[in-house]
């Protein structure tokens, strides 16, 4: 009885309504005529295009650097990358792993500024990054009107120069990771294999990642500065070093994200982009200075299950699109909880 | 405070500032607008904008931040104006008449507000920007489905024709530029509102009183120190509270009058860019996270909209693309935002030092120990 009441206090009872809430809409789903495969394969090809960007948050939240909402930095590496090997000529799986090998070295280097910028912030870290992010997306809306882009499906038309406000994959790299090992059972149903394969491989990297030397003391640094400083770790070198995979990830979630939708959203569309991956990172129950693989996996499923499931659902329970305000409510009530939290301090 | 601490503060702090004067000194001529545009578009804007700019003064004196929460204010003043079309009360009493209705929920609302940015100190700025986020879901609930379905609306032609939920647009002709136009002065071929400069000098004259108050007073100790506060007897968290109470209701006054100036109202989005723009302005007008005075608002809505108005110009006329210069613009904005933030927060995190030439730096030194102690 005990146990229980701590796992409620522990889990939170947001994300336990969150979960039930779920559930009923998976149990209504069949009464209201949606169809549960295609409902169910909705979700799992969501949680692979978004599973990355929420793992993108975990290296910055063992460090102490708080909630990345900076994410967008990552992303623009990314999308820096994508541009980068569509300009090339790169196609299929080759475009695909040229994007991410492109990306890597500005996402290395952006990493780098923007972590070193968060070392000389400590305590305001999570609002300096929330206008870093915008700052960079707003700051590179310029640059891919004047970067010398010149592949004809790329630029605009009839100016012949500036990049599209979208951009689609096709004849690109478009569902080259959904498409491989894919399983399809029946008509509606289909597994992205080789997307989730990819999420569980980069999920179990960084989980190498925290069980190696570097991984600990990164830990021990979001856990107690102090405390790691006195046991001889670089408390700014492993912040910077979280920052660094944080953008990392960030700009290979974004480039499966891509894939999987099958286009490349640049100018205003990463903007935003940071809040739906905090909130899924929480409601698979991380806090602001604590998160783990499971709660990367779990949230994301949950997270994304809503989004799927409430258009569908509720519209044809209430006959109208009610799907957005529980979007925003759900998501920002969400990161509400999680930040107004007591921290619990266990030393 | 020593001299040498006071100047380089005074540098630092104008950092942002320099480079929006410098920015805005290189852009305005390129443009190619007239002297009599610029300064008609500046007085007009400063009448729009400034009143919800100056919502943002009195959390910062009580040590909160910028309130970034004061959307909430913004979407009190929207639901006010959306009750003031319906009920088609014209001019300015159908302002006042939005104002009262707004009022109670303002006050509610920064009565919320206030009480979740006590659970968050120490980051209450990001918690308040996301609780404007989570309002915004909330707001969108009432005005798109309960309005004229379960709260009643009398006039056919603002709700959907649906029968419930209220149109996207929401035109303010009832109520457009009354306030602008009761008292309108024109000054060598500039159209001055005298009527609304004069109820934001009124403003800046309640702020000014206002800082004298015992309130005000506490204010500015909880600003400086909440432990020693606290142990002076204020209660900390109820005039907490009451700071942000009245930066919502300033903000859903100054929504008002912002969109009677505007003239319709999206009714979904106008409150998006609210905090974004009061933020940027009192910060690019030199205000950092911690301090924020009267002529910093006046300064930051010039240079700001200063901005906003001859970057699209100057960057159609340089690269031959207005988009270019609204992005550029758009991204200085944010920037100005984040380099005011930083250079705060570097500055705190060099405390120690600070912390020897005055009162104000002990606050970034000694964020554990508070939290301990409240």
């Amino acid at each position: 009885m005990r146990s229980a009441r701590e796992f409620v206090a522990d889990f939170g009872w947001p994300r336990i309504i969150i979960f039930f809430f779920l559930i009923g809409l998976f149990i209504a789903a069949p009464f209201v005529g949606v169809r549960i495969d295609t409902s169910i394969s909705d979700v799992l090809n969501r949680f692979g295009q978004n599973a990355i960007l929420v793992l993108a948050l975990v290296p910055m939240v063992q460090s102490g650097c708080g909630l990345n909402f900076g994410l967008p930095v990552g992303i623009i590496a990314g999308l820096l990358g994508g541009t980068l090997a569509m300009q090339f000529g790169l196609t299929g799986w080759l475009g695909f792993a040229g994007a991410l090998a492109i990306s890597m070295p500005f996402a290395i280097l952006f990493g780098w500024l923007y972590g070193s910028l968060l070392n000389r912030v400590k305590g305001d870290e999570m609002t300096i990054a929330m206008y870093v992010g915008f700052s960079i997306v707003t700051f590179f809306s310029i640059l891919w009107l004047l970067l010398p882009y010149t592949n004809p499906s790329m630029v605009w038309g009839y100016a012949g120069q500036g990049l599209r406000t979208t951009i689609t994959l096709d004849g690109y790299w478009a569902h080259v990771l959904n498409d491989t090992l894919a399983l399809r059972v029946g008509e509606s149903f289909k597994l992205p294999t080789g997307m989730i394969l990819f999420v569980f491989l980069c999920a179990f990297i960084v989980y190498l990642f925290f069980r190696s030397k570097t991984g600990t003391a990164i830990t021990a640094v979001g856990s107690n500065p102090d405390f790691a400083r006195a046991g001889g770790v670089s408390v700014n070198k492993m912040r910077t070093i979280s920052v660094v995979v944080s953008t990392m990830l960030g700009a290979a979630g974004i480039l499966v994200y891509q894939q999987s939708y099958g286009f490349i959203q640049l100018y205003q569309g990463p903007l935003y982009m940071a809040f739906p991956a905090v909130a899924a990172l929480l409601i698979g129950g991380a806090s602001v200075n604590k998160a783990s693989m499971a709660n990367v996996l779990v949230g994301t499923l949950l997270f994304q299950g809503i989004l799927t499931m409430t258009p569908s659902v509720i519209n044809s329970v209430l006959k109208t699109d009610m799907s957005e305000v529980i979007r925003i409510v759900l998501s920002n009530g969400m990161i509400l909880y999680a930040l107004t939290r007591k921290t619990k301090v266990s030393k | 405070m020593s001299k040498k601490f006071n100047l380089r503060r005074f540098a630092a702090d104008n950092v942002v500032v320099i480079i929006f004067l410098v920015l805005t000194a290189a852009a305005t001529p390129v443009s190619g607008l007239s002297a009599g545009y610029i300064i008609q578009e500046i007085v007009t804007r400063i009448g729009r904008n400034s009143f919800l700019v100056f919502s943002l003064i009195l959390p910062v004196m009580a040590g909160m931040g910028l309130n970034f929460g004061m959307v909430l204010g913004a979407m009190a003043g929207e639901i006010g104006l959306i009750f003031a079309v319906d009920w088609n009360i014209i001019g300015v009493p159908g302002l006042i008449f939005a104002n009262l209705v707004g009022l109670p929920i303002a006050v509610f609302l920064g009565w919320i507000c206030g009480e979740v940015l006590n659970r968050a100190r120490g980051r209450e700025m990001v918690t308040g920007f996301i609780l404007g986020f989570f309002m915004d879901g909330l707001y969108q609930f009432v005005v798109l489905y309960l309005m004229g379905g379960v709260i009643p609306m009398r006039s056919a032609a603002i709700t959907l024709s649906r029968g419930y939920g209220i149109r996207n647009t929401l035109n303010l002709d009832s109520v457009r530029q009354s306030l602008d136009r009761l008292l309108e002065i024109r000054i060598a071929g500039v159209a001055v509102p005298a009527a609304t400069l004069g109820i934001i000098g009124a403003l800046c004259l309640f702020i000014v009183w206002f800082r004298k108050t015992k309130l005000g007073q506490d204010m500015r100790a909880i600003g400086q120190d909440q432990v020693v506060s606290n142990s002076a007897g204020i209660p900390v968290e109820r005039t907490r509270i009451v700071a942000i109470v009245i930066s919502t209701v300033l903000a859903m006054v100054g929504q008002i009058i912002f969109l009677q100036n505007m003239g319709n109202m999206a009714t979904y989005n106008a409150h998006r860019q609210t905090g974004f723009f009061a933020v940027a302005a009192i910060l690019v007008g030199g205000a950092s996270v911690t301090k924020a005075t009267i002529p910093n608002v006046f300064v930051g809505v010039v240079l700001l909209h200063l901005m906003y108005i001859v970057m699209p110009r100057a960057g159609a006329e340089l690269f031959g693309s207005a988009q270019i210069g609204e992005y550029f613009r758009d991204a200085f904005s944010y920037g100005a935002i984040a380099l005011a933030l930083v250079l705060h927060a570097w500055r705190k995190q060099r405390g120690v030092e600070i912390a020897r030439a005055g009162l104000r730096g002990s606050a970034a030194e000694g964020v554990g120990v508070k939290e301990a102690a409240l």
